[in-house]
């Protein structure tokens, strides 16, 4: 039994990691004040790139930066088009989702079929060998490490730190941002870019360690639950973690159940994450009070200087 | 040198017809750029894409064919967006219209008159409807972003259908494939001689002409009614339209209804044309190609139908570059996207034109 619920604890962290990467880097995108639909696409290059780099170099390592690049790349485009361009957020960030689709299915062709290479877990003598506690906390791959120090670095960043102020500031007011001389379009930039990297990351731990394989539209909506986590979080970095968790534990519960062979058909357990995520929306944003406190007065708005 | 956009004193209408066709060029020569760093003769790749599939009857016929769902959805939607109502969950409405008038051959295999195709229809627009007034209610009951609502409807419908084929609707002498039984005489779309066969011959389905009378509807409606007049201030200066007095709440549910509606509709279509059963995989994505089809289509009906042609031909060109050239189908769904971000960029030069600055600020020119 203790081996069972050791295993599935595991699996729900590689379920998380991924909706966690994913979700705090749209956090600080729409803190700035701009709102990217795209991640599910910039995952989705992010998880070819990060297989195909992996599987090149045998290195995972190497696909995990290739993932990291490739993300920030195609947010670059978003960012050209939504902030220099000024052009619609929601259309540009659906455009984004298609063409990065599109783009990772026709990259990923070659590796369908092909053996990934895995991500491994770190190995800590003595810690990650302590039954039951080692595992868990001392013997997971790099990524999920990486996962909380970005979320504690987040955290830091835009609630202690001068920069986050300027973040906030500019997607609160981007108005105001703007009469103190701060570059709105310059930091949007940079907080654009950042959400690619970290949806690139997230999309090649999905193809790096969740599932080290190469599969069409592996990304299953996980970019959309991430945007949804976004607003469950209300906007604040560790609830995040909450949320992505709580949707980690939901998909492999499902999968658990499924091996149970109990008489749910398996199709309804695989429909749960969304359905879930439809009825958080609604319990989050049934509190009005709590979204106007939160949600940055700027997002999704064009901004154009007034010279 | 920097570059910046600077506002109009008005916006252009020189651009606003151009720009579609400009992202359209655009979008061609960056094809030919992809193809020529595949090692591939640009020109001749780009004829087997984008013009090939105009050359032969069977051709057309086939563009036809697939510009009908999405002269349908991308109507629908181009009306939703100009209201500014983000459906995006068309596919999943496309799912649910296809699931619900598929209930006919299946429970009523029997059921064979002129009145079976109409109840189909109906139950196909219903069940779109009532599909995309999930995400109508839960915006207007709860503030629910509908953007995220009807997204995950789409993964939702799709498992259920999934479910529905491999499980209680699989065809019992279907040798285990996942698929109902194959829909049968009333239960398909008639079709018609478009063209007589001395120059053509060119067959459309109904589906085809149910999309064009969609679309003029729709645009009429758009152009010349009270209601078409409230949903374009509502997406264009939504202060100016509350305090017209126009409801949002009903805005959002005309949209969702209409735009889940005419997927349903496509959705029907589809399973009584081309695909002649319910399966998983009834449509390639028309319900994601149509919001490129709204834009294209400059968010008027007119304009999407005309859109629905262009999407069409990357669809077929895809199909016969895979053949012709040993390229992937998949080639096209990167057309699609590119193309929209061309689009997009191009619409901003509507309201903005663009300028190249030096590198020093002006503070003499302008207001201070």
């Amino acid at each position: 039994m203790n081996e069972q619920l050791l295993s599935v604890i595991l699996t729900i962290i590689t379920a998380s990691t991924p909706l966690l990467l994913a979700a705090i880097g749209e956090l600080v995108v729409e803190r700035s004040g701009v709102l990217n639909l795209g991640v599910e696409g910039m995952m989705a290059v992010g998880a070819v790139s990060g297989f195909g780099a992996a599987l090149l170099t045998g290195n995972p390592y190497v696909g995990v930066l290739a993932a990291l690049f490739a993300g920030a790349l195609l947010s670059l485009l978003f960012g050209f088009l939504t902030l220099t361009m000024v052009s619609n957020q929601v259309a540009t960030g659906l455009a984004l989702t298609l063409l990065g689709l599109g783009t990772a299915g026709l990259m990923g062709e070659a590796f369908v079929g092909q053996p990934g290479v895995h991500l491994e877990r770190l190995h800590v003598p003595g810690l990650s060998d302590i039954p039951f506690i080692g595992p868990i906390l001392f013997g997971q791959d790099l990524m999920v490490y990486l996962s909380f120090a970005i979320v504690a670095g987040v955290s830091y960043l835009l609630f202690r730190s001068k920069a986050g102020l300027i973040i906030r500031a500019v997607g609160d007011s981007h108005q105001s941002a703007h009469a103190l001389g701060y570059s709105v379009v310059g930091v949007r930039y940079l907080c654009v870019m950042f959400g690619g990297a970290c949806s690139g990351l997230a999309g090649g731990y999905l193809s790096l360690a969740y599932t080290p394989q190469w599969v069409e539209n592996m990304t299953a909506g996980r970019g959309w639950i991430a945007l949804a986590l976004v607003v469950f979080s209300s906007w604040l970095p560790w609830r995040i973690v909450v949320g992505a968790y709580l949707f980690g534990t939901i998909t492999v519960m499902g999968f658990s159940l499924q091996a149970y062979g109990i008489g749910i058909p398996s199709q309804l357990l695989s429909a749960l994450p969304y359905v879930v995520t439809i009825l958080v929306l609604v319990l989050i944003s049934r509190n009005r009070a709590l979204m106007r406190a939160n949600t940055p007065a700027c997002l999704g708005q064009p901004f154009v200087p007034d010279r | 040198m920097r570059l910046v956009l600077e506002k109009r004193a008005e916006a252009s209408g020189r651009m606003a017809i151009l720009s579609p066709i400009i992202a359209i060029l655009l979008t061609l020569v960056t094809g030919g750029i992809i193809f020529a760093l595949r090692g591939l003769n640009p020109f001749s790749a780009l004829y087997v894409f984008f013009v090939e599939p105009l050359t032969t009857a069977w051709s057309i016929e086939q563009l036809i064919v697939k510009a009908t769902p999405l002269a349908m959805i991308g109507a629908g939607l181009a009306v939703s967006y100009m209201a500014n109502v983000w459906n995006i969950g068309a596919e999943g409405q496309l799912t649910a219209g296809a699931i619900l008038g598929s209930a006919i051959p299946v429970f009523f295999p029997e059921f064979q008159s002129p009145f079976t195709l109409v109840v189909m229809l109906a139950l196909g627009i219903i069940g779109g409807m009532a599909w995309a007034s999930i995400p109508a209610f839960l915006k207007n009951r709860f503030g629910t972003n509908e953007i995220l609502t009807s997204l995950m409807l789409v993964y939702v419908i799709q498992l259920v259908l999934d479910w529905l084929v491999r499980g209680p609707w699989r065809d019992p002498k279907g040798y285990n494939f996942p698929k109902t039984i194959a829909f049968s005489d009333w239960q398909m779309l008639p079709s018609f001689q478009l063209i007589p066969p001395s120059i053509g011959p060119i067959y459309v389905n109904l589906g085809a002409i149910l999309a064009v009378i969609a679309v003029v509807a729709l645009a009429f409606m758009m152009g010349r009614t009270l209601k078409g007049f409230e949903l374009r201030v509502q997406g264009v200066a939504p202060r100016a339209g509350r305090f017209a007095g126009f409801s949002r709440e009903k805005t959002v549910w005309f949209c969702f209804l209409l735009s889940g509606g005419l997927a349903g509709l496509a959705g029907i279509c589809e399973v009584m044309s081309t695909v002649g059963q319910l399966q998983p995989g009834i449509s390639p994505g028309y319900g994601f190609t149509a919001i490129i089809v709204a834009f294209l289509g400059r968010l008027n009906p007119i304009g999407a139908l005309v859109a629905a042609f262009a999407l069409a031909i990357s669809y077929l060109g895809g199909e016969s570059a895979q053949v012709a050239l040993g390229i992937s189908d998949k080639t096209a769904r990167v057309f699609q996207g590119i193309l929209l971000f061309y689009i997009l960029a191009c619409d901003s030069l509507i309201l903005y034109r663009l300028k190249f600055i030096g590198r020093t600020p002006q503070l003499a020119e302008g207001r201070a």
